[in-house]
């Protein structure tokens, strides 16, 4: 029982972690059909950020509750500057060009950043353990759950109903959808898509570096954790459906509670486990679990 | 026109003119050629990027700066204080690990066939180490592999072209499941947690193996292997929690460590269930109080906290001290090893030689089962015909100390090299499967 328990707890911690990295990844592929390997890089600038700015108000001494607004305030202004810098200064020039090329413009830009982040914050690792001991602790049976996990499954949570919510129900979600279903059409009714199409970067890159800003006090704040991510953070969008938040939201909830019933179950396959379902998924819908076919333009 | 040259010739004034202009710069030149012999070129491959860099490849790019510039210099303390090898300043070029196997491997192949360097001293990954072991001796270029730990380099095939000073993982695991049945009594039941790839196998492979030749009734409860940078541990942590294990081996290291630690620690599985951490020297000064009191530590081998005495050593921390603020941690003593034993072979094959610069095979020969003091210990080139080393090592347990606010290591315990290594022509896993024949442990 408490096996089971485990493994539904375990699940929802990863799916958070999953969610929170894919979320922004898969808005961008939507809107504006970009598979975005920067987005690995906004979840590294995020890290660090946070590592850094968050850490040293913790040192502080100053509140816990004022650390955790820090922490989404820093992912927002680094998103805000990377993703414009991105968006304006790199995709606006190759818009309308072959897919592949705007990929492989997004990856150099991912290799170029990681460079960066070298040269601004050197080759050493940075922790930001205390908002894990501000959080506390929940024993249930030998089980001791971690504060902050309970609180990054809300988070990720609350992001997901919100983010579906302000995409059906506000006027500038409604006018994303538009864009998303067909962008000329978009066009022609007035919606500046460049606009759209800006905003949307920038609110990617937001989530990607809060997804960093999240995951900082967890891991060890280091070179190269933005490689790890974005191929997990693929998996999970190419199970949803490329570009659709609940898409998103239930590919990291299979993937992750598959990956903990093995951790705990069949050790042996925990990574099998994770290209095992997506292999599954892409073979019975290629197109991902939430995005319909659709038929292409000719 | 011989003639007109001779005549020339006879001429004081133009043959000043001459001399100065060419012959004098010429002779200086021959002059400072004959002093100082042709560098020596060493290719160093450690990570430069990427997550190990902080642990592994800051310390060894830094022991590499600090001793490349000392033997240049001539200031390391005895018997290393000839300049360079055999006088010849080494020339060093440094590549950065990062990348797949296929790409440390075609940089090697650069090293060698483009830059043309003597040696190549490197490597931590064991992957890489084993991919490289073959391209080293197709190129006939002689390596010397660094921190990489697996067994299987000279075990699956013997070398001639590439040596590894420093032991092998075998004898961290040996050690550590002596340490710990010394130290818990009555253990039945255990679990590991390493990463899934040639380190993490091997080491818990030898660990498992150790345990069961000393503890035959203890048994394995969860054994798991997350990927490499997993980053996310909770179901891991999780099944550690619910399960009965007395201790946790773990062979962890760099930002795997030290993510697994903080999450591990926010969890209060530490505090309930010891780990005994065989490489996780590396973190302490990162994870400081952040690691809970009594975990057991090893350094791959009786490095830093665990290093003998010698004026070696002391010459090593307060160079290494004074240029990066900061203590040697393991993979700095590891390169410190790999080029003292490179000098050391190199010096003995010049001499050897009657003085003149050796060449390669010279040198391979010179290193075969040769011993020579390190900054922490004494390395015989005893294993793999002579091109494996080992030491004695070293374990003891973690204590935070908060006056002074910084990290120690106490109940060290000691092992003899030849008690916690094989016997000579003997591979690791027979050794471990056969009971341990042949240690002399008194």
């Amino acid at each position: 029982m408490l096996t089971a328990f485990a493994i539904v707890t375990d699940g929802l911690v990863y799916a958070a972690y999953l969610f929170l990295v894919a979320v922004g990844l898969t808005l961008i592929f939507g809107v504006m059909k970009i598979l975005n390997v920067t987005h690995g890089s906004f979840y590294a600038f995020g890290a660090y950020g946070a590592a850094i700015a968050v850490g040293v108000y913790f040192d502080r001494g100053f509140p816990a509750a004022g650390g955790f607004l820090l922490m989404v305030l820093v992912a927002m202004a680094i998103g805000l500057v990377l993703g414009l810098i991105i968006e304006r200064g790199l995709l606006r020039l190759v818009y309308g060009k072959d897919e592949v090329v705007v990929v492989l413009v997004t990856y150099a830009a991912f290799l170029i950043l990681e460079d960066v982040i070298q040269l601004i914050w050197g080759a050493n690792s940075y922790a930001l353990y205390q908002p894990l001991g501000a959080t506390g602790t929940v024993d249930v049976g030998a089980l001791v759950l971690s504060g902050y996990d309970i609180g990054l499954v809300a988070f990720a949570g609350l992001l997901a109903v919100a983010a579906s919510f302000a995409l059906k129900h506000t006027r500038w979600g409604r006018l994303l959808t538009v864009v998303i279903f067909d962008r000329e059409i978009a066009a022609a009714f007035g919606v500046n898509v460049s606009l759209v199409y800006t905003i949307t970067f920038v609110i990617g890159a937001m989530l990607g570096a809060l997804g960093g800003a999240a995951m900082a006090p967890k891991i060890a704040v280091t070179l190269g954790i933005g490689v790890e991510v974005i191929v997990l953070a693929f998996a999970v969008v190419a199970i949803g459906g490329m570009g659709s938040v609940e898409g998103a939201f239930l590919g990291a909830l299979i993937v992750g509670e598959c990956r903990a019933a093995a951790v705990h179950l069949v050790p042996q396959i925990e990574l099998f486990v994770i290209y095992a379902v997506m292999a599954l998924v892409l073979v019975l819908r290629p197109q991902g679990l939430f995005t319909r076919a659709q038929p292409r333009k000719i | 026109m011989r003639h007109q040259i001779r005549g020339h010739a006879h001429s004081p004034t133009l043959l000043l003119a001459v001399a100065l202009s060419f012959g004098l710069p010429l002779m200086a030149e021959g002059g400072a050629q004959a002093e100082e012999p042709a560098p020596v070129k060493i290719g160093f491959v450690t990570f430069l990027t990427g997550p190990a860099a902080a642990p592994f490849g800051i310390p060894d790019h830094n022991a590499a700066e600090i001793l490349v510039e000392a033997l240049n210099a001539g200031t390391v303390p005895a018997p290393y204080h000839q300049v360079g090898l055999g006088g010849a300043r080494i020339d060093p070029k440094f590549i950065d690990e990062t990348g797949s196997a296929a790409d440390v491997v075609t940089q090697f192949r650069n090293l060698v066939e483009r830059d043309h360097v003597d040696v190549v001293v490197g490597y931590v990954s064991s992957g890489n180490c084993l991919a490289i072991a073959p391209v080293a001796e197709e190129l006939k270029e002689l390596t010397v592999l660094d921190i990489c730990g697996t067994t299987r380099v000279f075990e699956e095939k013997p070398r001639h072209y590439v040596f590894r000073v420093n032991p092998h993982a075998t004898m961290d695991n040996v050690a550590a499941a002596k340490y710990v049945l010394d130290k818990f009594k009555d253990i039945s039941i255990y679990s590991g947690i390493n990463q899934n790839y040639a380190w993490g196998q091997d080491s818990w492979r030898d660990f498992r193996l150790t345990m069961k030749d000393l503890d035959p009734k203890a048994t394995v409860d969860k054994e798991l292997f997350p990927k490499l940078f997993a980053g996310e541990y909770g179901a891991e942590i999780s099944t550690l929690l619910t399960s009965n294990a007395q201790f946790i081996h773990s062979s962890f290291y760099d930002g795997d460590l030290e993510a697994f630690m903080y999450q591990a620690a926010a969890r209060e599985l530490p505090q309930r269930i010891p780990f005994v951490l065989t490489a996780g020297e590396t973190s302490l000064y990162r994870l400081g109080p952040k690691l809970a009191d009594g975990a057991i530590i090893g350094a791959r081998g009786p490095h830093s906290f665990f290093a003998h005495d010698s004026a070696l050593n002391t010459w090593f921390q307060k160079v290494y001290f004074d240029r990066f603020h900061e203590q040697p941690v393991y993979p700095s003593y590891d390169f410190a090893q790999s080029l003292f034993g490179l000098k050391t072979a190199w010096e003995k094959a010049q001499a050897k030689k009657g003085g003149s610069r050796p060449t390669t095979e010279e040198v391979i020969a010179a290193f075969e089962g040769i011993s020579f003091p390190t900054p922490s210990t004494t390395v015989q080139m005893a294993l793999g015909n002579g091109h494996q080393g080992i030491s004695d090592m070293a374990i003891g347990t973690y204590k935070f100390n908060k006056a002074q606010n910084k990290p120690e290591i106490v109940d060290i315990v000691r092992y003899p090299a030849e008690c916690v290594n094989p016997p000579v022509g003997v591979d690791s896993i027979a050794w471990l499967e056969g009971g341990m024949k042949g240690a002399k442990c008194d």
